[in-house]
């Protein structure tokens, strides 16, 4: 049920005609920390385009961290430009970027980072106050992300009484309500069972099947083949990208794997 | 994010931490009370000062006798011999904004009743006197005009003089020495307490100025005149007018010092009500320090805050909390602590005042100025002292942020 990963040589699939939603060029990306001065980028090129679903692996260290925040503007290049929608994020304001970071990109995290004390609801709603939506939309559009996910039923549950699975599918509910077009998971599955990961990869594959735009970090190369496409990362660097030929069906894996008591 | 929205953030925000929340309220809430208090307390002896002034009479103008310069030697103030019985009735005629006066003069002199003695001033003036100064008499009458015109023994005793010579029993009608001369009471003045300058207006007798003149000092000029003005704004006209009048009636010639003084009591009672005022100033600015240090425990707490809930910030940030957003949602936690705590400051305020009016029966006003004042100022400290961690809040690295354990 694997795909090994591909070899460099691998054709990509032809390129669709729609213009890339991400495009990376030439970028470097220099910590400084006192006395040593990390190169966590060192030359990056990349374009994402409208729809595509990608896995970005490596090793700790090896800069996919910081392309995910990058993405997620939360940092910036030191050289060279990212251009979202084909706009230069670098050249934004911060208000611009917080703004971005709510309408366009959603998020979704290792660790869930749910507001604690908080009822699911709640913690889906955020996003939707700071857009400044109308109270009735809001709540509408929370229940409705929650629905989605398949949570319709705990959304005045609080987070501490929800399950792994079900605290990161509140997070994805909270990543999709301001219907963003990217969808960025930095290890999503990292802090979840084998079959809850596969559940919510099954979700990330109904999302990218409607059209959502998904780019996900893993080092999990099971959970990389649920994405259309692999880019490697190594010391800073793109090492691979390539196609995933034989794409893994969530659905399919799921029929095969025990029920668990969860 | 909408007013309702941050609002109930904050609430709940607060709500998780109850003691730390109070404990930090608390010293807001003792700020404000302190503020309350003492400007109740002071604005109650400015009350008290302001009724001492009033009781020493109406609108009053107290003309009196000056210094006199003879030969490079100032003579000191009553040591002229120029205001006269006429100069009075002169100021009543020709000063219109003048609705009465009265003469005076006096001598200090020992008072005996059988067996006691007291030793006190005696005035003497007229019947107007009395009206003009506002005070009643409360047992027995005053003396009459037919007594001033006929230089009768009579007399009018001051509260403390009646008790010092008579205790309990009723003076009217008893036979008094003033020096060598008997005197008949014919009234007691009620009791007017001390003036706002301290002396004991109670002790002194009156007597009509004929009586005084001929009788005790042998001197036929005046000493002061008292001059009721038609109102108290009226009263500034009056002082110049009868300052115009004198110098002309006694030929003073312009660039000659005047032989008389004219002092407007409203001058005197403006100063005893600015010198009450800086009191409740200072009464209130050390309230207000407290109401500092209140603050300071806010922006302690709330910079505690800010480090507790670094991740939570970074995950607003991340799903699209602007900088303004963070720091209003900081800044309107700190507003709703102080403005919870002002308000429960002027409920304890308010409470400390009727019980500090209750035990030591001093006057205490509680003014909506203050009360006012505390609120506002309770916002602005919760404002000033939350936006340095609010700010330190909105400025934090959202990468560091969502890193943080």
């Amino acid at each position: 049920m694997q795909t090994a990963i591909q070899d460099e040589s691998t054709v990509l699939a032809p390129e669709e005609a729609a213009l890339p939603v991400i495009r990376i060029e030439a970028v470097h990306k220099y910590y400084d920390l006192g006395e040593t001065k990390v190169h966590a980028l060192r030359g990056i090129d990349l374009e994402i385009k409208p729809g595509e679903f990608v896995a970005i692996m490596g090793s700790s260290g090896s800069g996919k961290s910081t392309l995910m925040n990058m993405l997620g503007c939360l940092d910036k290049p030191s050289t060279g430009r990212y251009l979202l929608d084909g706009i230069d994020v670098s050249q934004l304001d911060k208000k611009s970027l917080a703004n971005i970071r709510n309408r366009k990109l959603g998020f979704v995290f290792q660790g869930f980072n749910l507001l604690a004390r908080t009822t699911a609801l709640e913690n889906v709603e955020l996003p939707t106050l700071y857009a400044r939506l109308p109270k009735d939309e809001r709540l509408e559009r929370a229940r409705k992300a929650l629905e989605m996910v398949g949570l319709g039923e705990r959304v005045e549950h609080f987070t501490s009484q929800l399950s792994g699975g079900q605290q990161q599918r509140v997070a994805i509910a909270r990543a999709l309500v301001n219907r963003p077009s990217i969808l960025l998971a930095d290890e999503p599955t990292g802090n979840l069972d084998s079959r809850t990961s596969v559940e919510i990869m099954q979700i990330f594959q109904d999302l990218n099947q409607q059209g959502l735009t998904i780019v996900l970090v893993t080092h999990e190369p099971d959970i990389a083949h649920f994405a259309k496409r692999i880019v490697v990362f190594r010391d800073g660097k793109i090492r691979k990208d390539e196609w995933v030929e034989r794409q893994s069906q969530a659905a399919e894996v799921l029929l095969n794997m025990p029920a668990t008591d969860d | 994010m909408d007013f309702k929205a941050t609002l109930k953030i904050a609430l709940r925000a607060l709500s998780r931490n109850k003691m730390r929340t109070i404990l930090t309220m608390l010293g807001i809430v003792i700020g404000v009370a302190a503020v309350i208090a003492m400007v109740g307390v002071g604005q109650g002896a400015q009350q008290k000062v302001q009724d001492q002034i009033a009781s020493m009479g109406t609108n009053l103008i107290y003309v009196s006798a000056g210094s006199v310069n003879r030969g490079g030697t100032h003579l000191g103030a009553g040591a002229t011999k120029t205001l006269t019985d006429d100069d009075m009735k002169a100021i009543v005629r020709e000063v219109p904004t003048v609705s009465a006066a009265a003469p005076g003069g006096g001598a200090s002199a020992q008072v005996v009743y059988e067996n006691q003695n007291w030793s006190t001033r005696v005035n003497g003036t007229e019947p107007q006197y009395f009206a003009i100064r506002d005070w009643q008499i409360a047992r027995g009458s005053s003396f009459t005009d037919d007594d001033v015109s006929h230089s009768a023994n009579v007399a009018v005793l001051g509260a403390t003089v009646q008790q010092n010579l008579f205790g309990n029993s009723d003076p009217v009608g008893q036979t008094i020495r003033i020096g060598a001369l008997p005197f008949q009471v014919v009234g007691v003045l009620t009791a007017k307490g001390q003036s706002g300058m301290g002396a004991d207006q109670d002790d002194g007798v009156y007597v009509p100025i004929t009586t005084l003149q001929k009788k005790i000092t042998g001197q036929d000029w005046l000493q002061y005149i008292m001059v009721s003005a038609v109102s108290q704004p009226a009263s500034y006209a009056a002082q110049s007018q009868i300052t115009s009048l004198l110098r002309d009636r006694h030929k003073i010639r312009p660039g000659q010092d005047d032989d008389f003084q004219v002092r407007n009591l409203a001058d005197v009672a403006e100063l005893a009500d600015q010198q009450s005022q800086v009191m409740t100033l200072l009464l209130a600015s050390i309230a207000g320090v407290s109401l500092i240090v209140g603050g300071i425990g806010i922006m302690n707490i709330m910079l505690v805050s800010v480090t507790e809930r670094t991740r939570e910030i970074g995950i607003r940030v991340a799903i699209g909390a602007t900088e303004q957003d963070v720091q209003r949602q900081f800044l309107s936690e700190s507003v709703v602590l102080s403005l919870l705590g002002g308000a429960t400051g002027i409920l304890l305020g308010v409470a400390a005042s009727l019980i500090i009016t209750k035990l030591l029966g001093c006057a205490i006003l509680i003014s909506p100025m203050a009360i006012v004042a505390a609120v506002i100022f309770s916002m602005a400290v919760g404002i000033f002292f939350g936006y340095y961690p609010a700010r330190k809040a909105s400025r934090l690295d959202p990468i560091e942020a969502l890193r943080f354990e």
